[in-house]
């Protein structure tokens, strides 16, 4: 199946002389949820921008569906419903006046019945009578979803979804996600909270300094990159490492109570058997075993020290 | 053609002056008002005919310009720029639209406006003065051109500006300026023959003079002069519009 965005070799350079996109190239499969991670100022946003058409690559191309998203942007822009990460609102407008206002920008003939349904299932529907500059964030969010998904988008766009938001509403909007990944709208989401790209996507981008470090299947990359730790908790604590011992990534932690002993699951052999074995041989007696997988997270910090 | 988001834009803009109908009408229908008595009653009895015309009824096409400039670019301008200012335009920049779509939406209503504004202060008019109007045609067709055109302008305003302040200067330093001076209030030939040059060269005169010739014959200019001169006004605005959109000017990163 060909993807349904693709991104190929785009960078771009503000005005002001910003390098904030390097040759990126990314395609995205219809029907996944793909998380974009990176820090603050990473390009994220840009990247977004440039496939919506609020902002012009410098060079490269994107096409959506097929189609080109310059030449072609009427096609693309119908395709696409976007969420901004910062609370960009009307202020005297009603809440079913500005959904509506979206759905027509798009394109679509009106469709109340649609609408109603869409604000009920945002919890919107008491509010909207009411003046957008009078609701709270968390509400304003919500507005900003339903106007992104007012004119039935098959590529959702998230921004930043969780920046600020209640867990109330976070745990809706990803009720919301799964009603939309169950009825086939693909989703790309930016994030810099490494769990929600853990719990949620398919496949996870990591972007940092305008580049697209890697993208790769979650669990892959998780498996992939992943270090395990094993935690030793000794009866009697040590001073400092038996010589028999040093031939292990072994350091001493909580007042050399406790051994921790990295190790790569990929490799051939984990050296877990020998440790033990020469753990037993040193005379020491074992107290608790545990073993930890490194998170997301850890993978990113790890994955954005390494680049040049 | 996205006629749909033509339509919803233009409602946008049309529904914001609805919220604020108070100001909207009554706002244009006072000041006439005071206008009518501060000129036409105070001033007026002195000078009684000017041209053929009574002093009051030869104020109306000018008072009516003077509306019709401002409100057309203080709307215009106040659209576009308020999107710009909260972040909004992202919505209609993703949203497959044209340029020229959104132009239609944001200067369709501003000029709507204008034309609601200009009949009323018309009508409020003729509560006052007797009217009457030589050539209907020829005034809608003068007023619908300079809606149009200030509407325009007030869009490239909107665009250009990137604060509040800027968003008021030209309307402030320029056009007020250039609307009094133009012969809102006066013929040109009751000025020294000096000053009479120098208004040649303000572009408001000719919309006014023509404006008051649909209604009573007398101009300061010919007409086909100023025709003229409003369709190049309008020309210009259509051009910079057009290079503005073509170049993304302060709208596209």
């Amino acid at each position: 199946m060909p993807p349904i965005v693709s991104i190929n070799r785009v960078s771009k350079r503000y005005a002001s002389g910003h390098q904030a996109l390097t040759d990126v190239s990314l395609d995205i499969a219809e029907g996944e949820i793909l998380a974009l991670l990176g820090p603050n100022g990473a390009g994220k946003t840009t990247l977004i921008s440039t496939i919506c058409g609020i902002v012009t690559a410098s060079s490269g191309t994107v096409t959506v569906a097929g189609y080109d998203n310059v030449s072609d942007y009427r096609k693309t822009r119908e395709l696409i419903g976007l969420v901004p990460q910062e609370l960009t609102l009307g202020a005297f407008d009603t809440v079913w006046n500005s959904v509506s206002f979206s759905r027509g920008l798009f394109g679509k003939r009106p469709h109340p019945a649609l609408l109603e349904e869409l604000l009920k299932e945002l919890s919107l529907w008491e509010k909207r009578d009411s003046m957008l500059m009078t609701l709270s964030g968390g509400m304003k969010r919500r507005v900003l979803i339903a106007k992104a998904l007012s004119h039935e988008p098959r590529i959702l766009f998230l921004d930043e979804p969780t920046a600020g938001v209640d867990v109330e509403l976070r745990k809706d909007m990803w009720r919301l996600v799964e009603r939309l990944r169950q009825s086939g709208v693909t989703i790309i989401l930016t994030t810099h909270y490494i769990e929600e790209a853990e719990e949620i996507a398919d496949r996870v981008g990591v972007i940092d300094g305008g580049r697209l470090l890697l993208v790769d299947d979650k669990n892959r990359l998780m498996h992939e990159m992943g270090r395990k730790q094993l935690e030793i908790e000794l009866k009697q604590p040590l001073a400092a490492l038996p010589a028999g011992l040093d031939r292990w990534d072994l350091s001493l932690a909580g007042d050399g109570s406790r051994l921790i002993y990295t190790y790569d699951t990929q490799a051939r052999s984990t050296g877990i058997t020998a440790l033990l074995q020469a753990i037993h041989d040193a005379g020491l007696s074992l107290k608790d075993l545990k073993s930890k997988q490194s998170s997301l997270e850890e993978i990113f910090v790890d994955l954005v020290n390494m680049k040049p | 053609m996205n006629w749909h988001a033509v339509r919803v834009i233009y409602k946008f803009e049309m529904l914001r002056a609805w919220h604020t109908l108070l100001q909207t009408i009554l706002s244009p229908v006072i000041s006439t008002s005071l206008y009518f008595v501060v000129f036409g009653a105070a001033i007026g009895s002195r000078i009684e005919q000017v041209e053929g015309v009574s002093y009051g009824a030869f104020i109306v096409p000018g008072l009516i310009m003077l509306s019709l400039l401002t409100q057309s670019i203080s709307n215009a301008s106040f659209g576009i720029y308020f999107p710009r200012f909260t972040g909004t335009i992202y919505e209609v920049l993703s949203a497959p639209i044209s340029f020229y779509e959104i132009l239609l939406g944001y200067v369709g209503a501003a000029a709507s406006k204008s034309l609601i504004i200009g009949t009323i202060i018309l009508v409020t008019a003729g509560f006052f003065v007797e009217l009457r109007i030589a050539h209907p045609l020829w005034m809608l067709a003068f007023l619908i051109l300079t809606c149009v055109s200030f509407s325009l302008l007030g869009f490239i305003i909107g665009i250009w500006a990137d604060s509040f302040e800027k968003l008021q200067l030209i309307p402030l330093l320029v056009i007020t300026p250039l609307v009094f001076l133009g012969g809102s209030f006066y013929s040109v030939e009751m000025l020294p023959p000096a000053w009479q040059t120098v208004t040649l060269f303000n572009p408001v005169l000719y919309l006014i003079s023509g404006f008051r010739w649909s209604f009573f014959e007398v101009a300061d200019v010919s007409v086909g002069l100023s025709l003229f001169m409003i369709l190049l006004f309008l020309a210009i605005c259509s051009a910079i519009v057009w290079w503005m959109f073509k170049s993304g000017y302060r709208l596209k990163q």
